[in-house]
């Protein structure tokens, strides 16, 4: 177990390591900052003297340590765009994306679930093929047309929810859901099969032949050892939403990171690109070791030998 | 008499064969076919099917409506956009860029792939726990950001979508590759190979890989509606195709400021993404079950 952890532990840092590089090795391949710092009437002194001065003038090892320790302080340079630190863009925008993600999540457990559970126990009835359908439109609709879909329905149409920025519970509903029925479609999909597989165990016949009740062989047997496989996908989830939530963020104006990584497009910003960027993937990161850790906990079948 | 009974023996096994490939093809999917062929067709076809250009700005049509509504003309059967330009044009060229992305990044992304995991699966071992630790950890990545972030630092072009969608795509290939391949490596008839003498290569090139081909097959028309929204996407970001060239994204993206007076600026490109997607998943879900009925997509 141990030993698991450790093992688990040194190869998200080497993934986190390689990244960097990638990181790092792109920004000098996105223009040289130098460049766009200078007056145009700069000699090529004061060139030198401002190379020196940011350290560009030292050989890429160097420069990557200094990258790194700087990250490591959370001092990412300054925004190319509002010459600002990068950290002061970012951190009031974080509250508004985690809002806006744990809305989304909610609204793919609401509908994920139930439909899910509904399409395996209702097994080739209307309410699977309604679970299905809904799974079918959920992986080939693009989000961000769906969201301009629902602003044209709802707001310019019906007049009913406000299409743009934050506020009050109105204004989480279309993006919430925009955000959240991308991976609803995906957990459905999977709890149904995974579901279908533990309604042919032998201890449901046990549990039938018992005479528990249906709710409960649904609800405390069968669902409990179904949500597993729906769990170690919790990783990828995660990354479909922080996908999801770059696209719903840019429809509806959301003021988090996700419109943030939108505008530093726009500007061609790297440095609040590259940081950004550093940030999810360390997220990423550890919710993926926490997944594995803890599976590893409650199947102790994984090992590494 | 030998020969009668093999004949024989032969004509039901035949009779059956075929009576399941006519079973197979009757549940061939066919509106999803009608709309694959349309949208290639139209792509190859685009400059012999319309006399507008696809970049050319017309201001006086500026947001002509659909032919179907009040105001449109059979001249611009689906409307223009604000700068005039013929939707249908566009959209037909657009399918032109998604179908091309599409064979580039599955080609490239798919063929490193299946490389990866022929050799993983094969040799197993040391290159078997890094190859799929890699392939885990970009799986379980946001590839997009990833996309946009090869793309603000080297431009947006054709070729750089490529190569972000591909360094992403090969990640399930190998995986799903390396898992046929462990069970292929125990069959008979490649211990059979290795003791006739055959080099590693000839296995894997020979022996191995021509028995993954259903699977791949399968595995790449399912992807082809993944790669059309991943572009999409970026386009729509302004990281994707960059703009004069139509693409469906970045249609998109244009009718967002006009979505109060002409919805089908960035309706209908939307809904061609959505019927090309829907249309390659239903033909892949239906080449699976008839092809390759044991692999299981998530």
């Amino acid at each position: 177990m141990q030993r698991y952890i450790v093992m688990r532990v040194g190869q998200s840092i080497i993934a986190l390591l390689i990244l960097s590089m990638i990181i790092f090795a792109l920004g000098r391949f996105s223009g040289d900052p130098i460049i766009l710092l200078l007056p145009q009437e700069a000699t090529i002194e004061t060139e030198l003297a401002l190379r020196a001065h940011y350290g560009l003038d030292q050989p890429w090892p160097i420069q990557y340590w200094k990258f790194v320790t700087n990250a490591v302080q959370f001092d990412f340079g300054d925004s190319i765009k509002s010459k600002r630190p990068v950290m002061d863009l970012i951190g009031p925008k974080v509250m508004n994306s985690l809002r806006l993600g744990l809305a989304g999540m909610v609204i793919t457990l609401i509908i994920g679930i139930p439909l899910g559970v509904l399409a395996a126990v209702k097994r080739d009835t209307f309410f699977d093929g309604g679970a299905k359908l809904i799974a079918i439109l959920g992986q080939s609709l693009p989000q961000f047309w769906v969201g301009i879909m629902l602003i044209q329905l709802f707001t310019i149409q019906l007049d009913l929810l406000p299409a743009a920025g934050t506020g009050g519970i109105s204004h989480y509903a279309m993006p919430a859901f925009t955000l959240g029925w991308w991976v609803a479609a995906a957990v459905m999909r999977l709890l149904r099969s995974s579901m279908l597989d533990a309604l042919d165990g032998e201890y449901i016949k046990m549990a039938r032949i018992k005479g528990l009740p249906e709710y409960k062989i649904v609800w405390k047997h069968t669902f409990k050892n179904a949500l597993i496989p729906v769990l170690t996908f919790a990783g990828t989830y995660l990354a479909t939403f922080i996908t999801g939530a770059i696209l719903v963020e840019t429809v509806f104006a959301w003021p988090g990171l996700g419109r943030l990584v939108y505008d530093s497009i726009i500007w061609r910003d790297f440095p609040v690109l590259q940081t950004l960027v550093l940030m999810i993937a360390v997220v990423v990161i550890t919710v993926n070791l926490a997944v594995d850790i803890a599976y590893a906990y409650i199947d102790p079948r994984i090992r590494y030998d | 008499m030998a020969t009668t009974t093999t004949t024989l023996a032969r004509r039901p096994a035949l009779r059956e064969r075929s009576r399941q490939a006519a079973e197979s093809l009757r549940r061939a999917p066919l509106i999803p076919m009608v709309i694959i062929f349309i949208v290639v067709f139209t792509a190859v076809f685009a400059p012999l099917l319309t006399p507008h250009s696809t970049t050319q700005p017309s201001l006086a049509d500026r947001l002509t409506p659909p032919v179907w509504q009040e105001g449109g003309t059979w001249e611009h059967p689906l409307g223009t956009d604000a700068l005039g330009r013929d939707l249908a044009t566009r959209l037909m060229y657009g399918g032109r860029v998604s179908m091309m992305v599409a064979i580039f990044t599955l080609a490239i992304g798919g063929g490193i792939g299946t490389a990866i995991g022929l050799v993983s699966g094969y040799f197993g071992g040391r290159i078997d726990a890094v190859f799929m630790r890699s392939a885990d950890s970009t799986l379980a990545f946001p590839i997009i950001l990833f996309a946009i972030l090869l793309v603000v630092a080297v431009g947006p072009n054709i070729t750089n979508v490529v190569i972000a969608i591909a360094l992403v795509l090969w990640a399930r290939y190998a995986r799903v590759i390396r898992g046929e391949v462990l069970a292929l490596r125990e069959r008979d008839f490649i211990a059979r190979a290795r003791v006739s003498g055959c080099s590693h290569m000839r296995i894997v090139l020979f022996h191995l890989f021509p028995n993954t081909v259903n699977t791949l097959l399968v595995l790449l028309t399912l992807q082809v509606g993944w790669v059309i929204i991943v572009e999409a996407s970026l386009s729509f970001l302004g990281a994707g195709i960059p703009p004069p060239t139509p693409a469906w994204g970045s249609m998109v993206s244009n009718g967002r400021e006009y979505v109060d007076t002409a919805w089908w600026v960035s309706a209908i490109p939307g809904i061609a993404i959505m019927l090309t997607v829907v249309a390659f998943n239903l033909f892949g879900d239906w080449l699976r079950d008839t092809l390759d009925p044991k692999l299981r997509q998530v």
